[in-house]
């Protein structure tokens, strides 16, 4: 963080602290009350049936398979992040411009659409349906698909973070160590890695946030069975539908602490990036 | 600029052309392309007559006018909401900066649904902020202004962190020199730091806009769900999917798909004139 | 990797054929939205009756969802072994996608149906806007809610027996009819895509003042939300909602169910399960139990889908398909 704090001393203090105490209102209205509600809601009917909720089994899976899902996902897309932005960031070729706006596509893809894209092709009527079926492959309402689906919302999360930061940081370091004779795995694990280290766990954070939040997409394809395919953010609204809103939020609060630590680990990482 | 010249000369240096690209391409096609190809190709199957009978019916005209205007307003309050947090973030010092700071975060972090889930329940006629709204005759859940509400809180972030590094960046000297030739603080503002993040706030606005057009986890509660008055296009495709209608849901994904490439290729060409504007 | 996979899967696979003892069955039961409740009961009484009667051990997963949703879904591969409807329609779509024999209906009694239900209301306590039939429903100063009739069968329902009433109040004139239906559908603030949604929206949100939905799920959340007071009204008159089970055929087959999917259908007509399903508000035709529970299920006259609209294909063909009647009255309004 650096300090551009440039408050002209002679300048009156009162358009900052407006402009401060709109900044703040705002954010108190339409982000942190939707948190507070969550927690105020969780522990509605205290601490026991709280702790009651999280313990049920369903909920327990749920979790489970959410952590599943992520653990799956993310190191696949922090590979594919890494790849993507040294072929990107160091190498010029054809189609470079093409290449960055298509791994973009799923940011600005509704992920229901993306869901109806993979059943369109997955599914039993979808194109590739009869030879899946042929070959007694179950890739849609269960764990595949839920994993796809995934993918393919969360595949730019950590390109994004690391593609600027290798493009600014130029390759002179890893050149010289090419000529200084080392291997190429040497030049990625010994220069490469650590200069980009902040900024792909910075990736993998948002990135592991997003896939443990997928709610759209996933439910196009989950087929939602009750304690086998349902994910943490499906069970919320699974929950609510059960007429258990204490439950639905006891889970959305997993949820929320979850976003919250990685939010904490990402400030904590952005104090190392900046010192 | 050695960060654009380098990769000319590192491509006969550096290791790893093949395998990095070929890694990036057969993963963009297998869980990308392919998929959205299936789209495609399922709408191509429908014929246009049939295509532009889908997605100019009366009820697909109405969901992307409310999905557009729901998400104007959003993107136009985010304009103002995110450049606001963008500048206090950057140019004050206060005390729980940071935390506000990390809050910015907390849409991108948590779960649409939740966050649907949530404002829903606190604007609604009975919850925490409805009740007080209500009386006054403002009516947020089950309005456009709700799905409005649910767009705006998922795309903040996109403007602020689009923003804010480019504020980072200015040159405090320039806002002196202004100050030192008697500009006021709002002459300063618009004439000097404005034109500079000009660029990034319009890619940060395009891209917000991009992910209002698409969100469906947070609006599907807070939204009515009423056709011609608010249901917004994702709906409708979920909507078509669940009739049955294979063809109808993807014409009107596609749609969608292709708004949303139209708006990357501007916010991407926008991110270049701002990386343009920030190296000159 | 891969080979200790298959070893592992040969290990289980002998064990299971090797010692009955540990036999596990295990079937998919996808359901209707809001038969949450009533599976939740149901179940654990089979499988004590399959544990008894075979030994072998039993678990029933369910899924919960828009039938037409379900169906969509198990289409596209979701992996049932039997499907509980409240829309014989939907399990004709499974019927013509070659996934169970198109004479269903046939393989159980009364049509496959083991119990049904009717479009009720659920007003708040005391029924201040004394709402007693579907008149009361088109009344301007009434806001009645209910699902999308586009994606919930259970909306479907609500918008045929509305419109059969208004067929029969008028002398059989189906403009007026449809005019009285839109004047019903116009007053709806919200439509929510499901049966349970909009339920929540009636009780949790506190909208509208009149929740239509099957008399099951009435007596159920006046059940479950004793404190706020919600009274059952049951109209004068309201349309017989089959509720149809099948077993899915291909799909048993294939994971060798079938036996048990079916054992576990014909089940839900024995005297145990009928208990249970009208202790959940579902009405029933065991002529014991009915006299049992009678005073849960008011008087009312049933007409049926044949008698009124000609069967499910007329329904579809006239009312339901692109631009037909209810597209005329509920989205071109």
């Amino acid at each position: 963080m650096q300090a551009v704090a440039t408050v002209n001393p002679n300048q009156s203090a009162l358009a900052p602290r407006l402009l401060i105490g709109v900044a703040v209102a705002v954010t108190l209205l339409i982000v942190v009350a939707p948190l507070a509600y969550i927690f105020a809601r969780a522990f509605a009917e205290g601490w026991r049936v709280y702790a009651a909720n999280l313990m049920h089994p369903a909920t327990v899976h749920a979790i489970w398979l959410t952590s599943i899902v992520a653990l799956i996902v993310v190191p696949i897309n922090i590979a594919f992040g890494i790849a993507a932005a040294w072929a990107i960031a160091r190498f010029r070729f054809w189609g470079r411009g093409i290449l960055v706006t298509a791994i973009e596509i799923p940011f600005s893809i509704s992920p229901i659409i993306a869901g109806i894209c993979y059943l369109l092709l997955y599914g039993r009527q979808g194109l590739l349906g009869p030879w899946l079926q042929a070959n007694d492959l179950q890739v849609m309402f269960a764990l595949p698909g839920i994993v796809l689906v995934t993918m393919f919302v969360t595949a730019p999360f950590v390109a994004r973070e690391v593609l600027p930061l290798m493009q600014a940081q130029g390759s002179e370091q890893e050149q010289a160590a090419v000529t200084l004779g080392a291997s190429g795995w040497q030049v990625f694990t010994r220069v490469t890695l650590p200069n980009i280290r902040w900024a792909l766990l910075y990736g993998a954070v948002l990135c592991t946030a997003r896939a443990v939040g997928e709610f759209g997409g996933v439910s196009v394809v989950s087929g939602n069975i009750r304690g086998q395919t349902n994910t943490l953010p499906l069970h919320v609204e699974l929950l609510f539908n059960d007429l258990n809103a204490t439950g639905a939020f006891a889970a959305a609060s997993v949820l929320t602490l979850l976003a919250l630590v990685a939010l904490v680990v990402k400030a904590a990482l952005e104090a190392r990036r900046g010192a | 600029m050695t960060a654009v010249a380098a990769p000319i000369r590192a491509k006969r240096v550096l290791p790893g052309f093949t395998l990095s690209l070929g890694t990036t391409l057969l993963y963009l096609t297998v869980i990308i392309l392919i998929p959205v190809l299936a789209l495609i190709l399922k709408g191509a199957e429908i014929g246009p007559a049939r295509f532009w009978a889908i997605v100019s019916a009366p009820r697909a005209v109405a969901a992307f006018q409310i999905t557009l205007t729901a998400a104007a307003i959003a993107t136009a309050f985010n304009a103002v909401y995110g450049l606001l947090m963008a500048w206090v973030l950057v140019r004050y010092d206060f005390p729980g900066k940071r935390l506000l700071d990390a809050l910015m975060d907390i849409p991108f972090a948590l779960p649409t649904a939740v966050a649907g889930l949530s404002l829903t329940a606190l604007f609604s006629a009975n919850g925490w902020i409805g009740a007080w709204l209500e009386p006054q005759g403002i009516s947020v859940v089950y309005t456009i202004w709700g799905i409005a509400l649910a767009m705006a809180f998922t795309s903040v972030p996109f403007v602020v962190r689009t923003v804010q590094p480019v504020l980072e960046d200015l040159d405090p000297a320039l806002d002196q020199a202004a100050r030192t030739l008697g500009a006021s603080e709002v002459t300063i503002f618009t004439r000097v730091v404005f034109p500079q993040i000009l660029p990034a706030w319009l890619a940060g606005c395009t891209i917000a806009f991009a992910r209002s057009l698409g969100e469906f986890g947070a609006i599907v509660f807070i939204a009515g769900n009423l056709p011609f008055k608010t249901e917004i296009a994702a709906l409708l495709a979920f909507i078509r999917l669940e009739e049955f209608d294979y063809n109808g849901a993807a014409a009107i994904a596609l749609v969608l798909l292709f708004f949303a490439l139209v708006l990357l290729v501007v916010s991407n060409r926008l991110q270049a004139w701002a990386a343009r504007h920030r190296g000159a | 990797m891969k080979h200790g996979l298959i070893k592992a899967a040969v290990l289980a696979a002998s064990l299971g054929v090797a010692a009955p003892v540990a036999a596990q069955d295990s079937i998919l039961n996808v359901s209707y939205d809001i038969a949450r409740e009533l599976f939740e009961a149901l179940n654990p009484a089979f499988i004590a009756k399959w544990k008894a009667d075979t030994g072998r051990d039993l678990t029933i997963d369910q899924s919960h969802g828009g039938s037409s949703r379900q169906a969509r879904a198990i289409l596209e591969g979701l992996a049932a072994d039997v499907v509980t409807f409240n829309q014989e329609t939907d399990i004709d779509v499974l019927a013509e996608g070659g996934l169970l024999p198109a004479d269903w209906r046939d393989k159980l009694p009364n049509g496959a149906s083991p119990y049904y239900s009717l479009p009720a209301f659920l007003v708040r306590a005391g029924n201040p806007k004394n709402i007693q039939d579907w008149s009361d429903l088109a009344r301007e100063d009434v806001a009645p809610i209910f699902p999308n009739p586009k994606t919930s069968g259970n909306a479907r329902y609500t918008y045929l027996a509305a419109y059969a009433y208004g067929l029969e109040q008028n002398g059989g004139d189906h403009a007026k009819a449809q005019e009285f239906v839109k004047a019903i559908l116009s007053s709806v603030p919200v439509f929510d895509t499901g049966g349970r949604a909009a339920t929540q929206t009636f009780a949790e949100r506190e909208l509208g003042d009149v929740l239509v939905t099957f008399e099951a799920e009435t007596g159920g959340i006046a059940r479950e939300y004793a404190d706020k007071g919600f009274e059952r009204v049951t109209p004068s008159l309201s349309l017989f909602a089959a509720f149809p089970a099948a077993v899915v055929a291909e799909n048993a087959e294939k994971k060798g169910t079938t036996e048990v999917a079916t054992a576990y259908l014909e089940w839900l007509y024995s005297p145990e399960a009928q208990d249970i399903l009208a202790q959940n508000f579902y009405r029933v035709n065991d002529a014991e139990v009915s006299a049992k529970y009678a005073a849960d299920f008011p008087e009312v006259r049933l007409v049926t889908v044949d008698e009124v609209f000609g069967g499910w294909d007329a329904i579809r063909a006239e009312h339901l398909a692109d631009g037909a009647i209810l597209d005329q009255v509920f989205v071109n309004q």
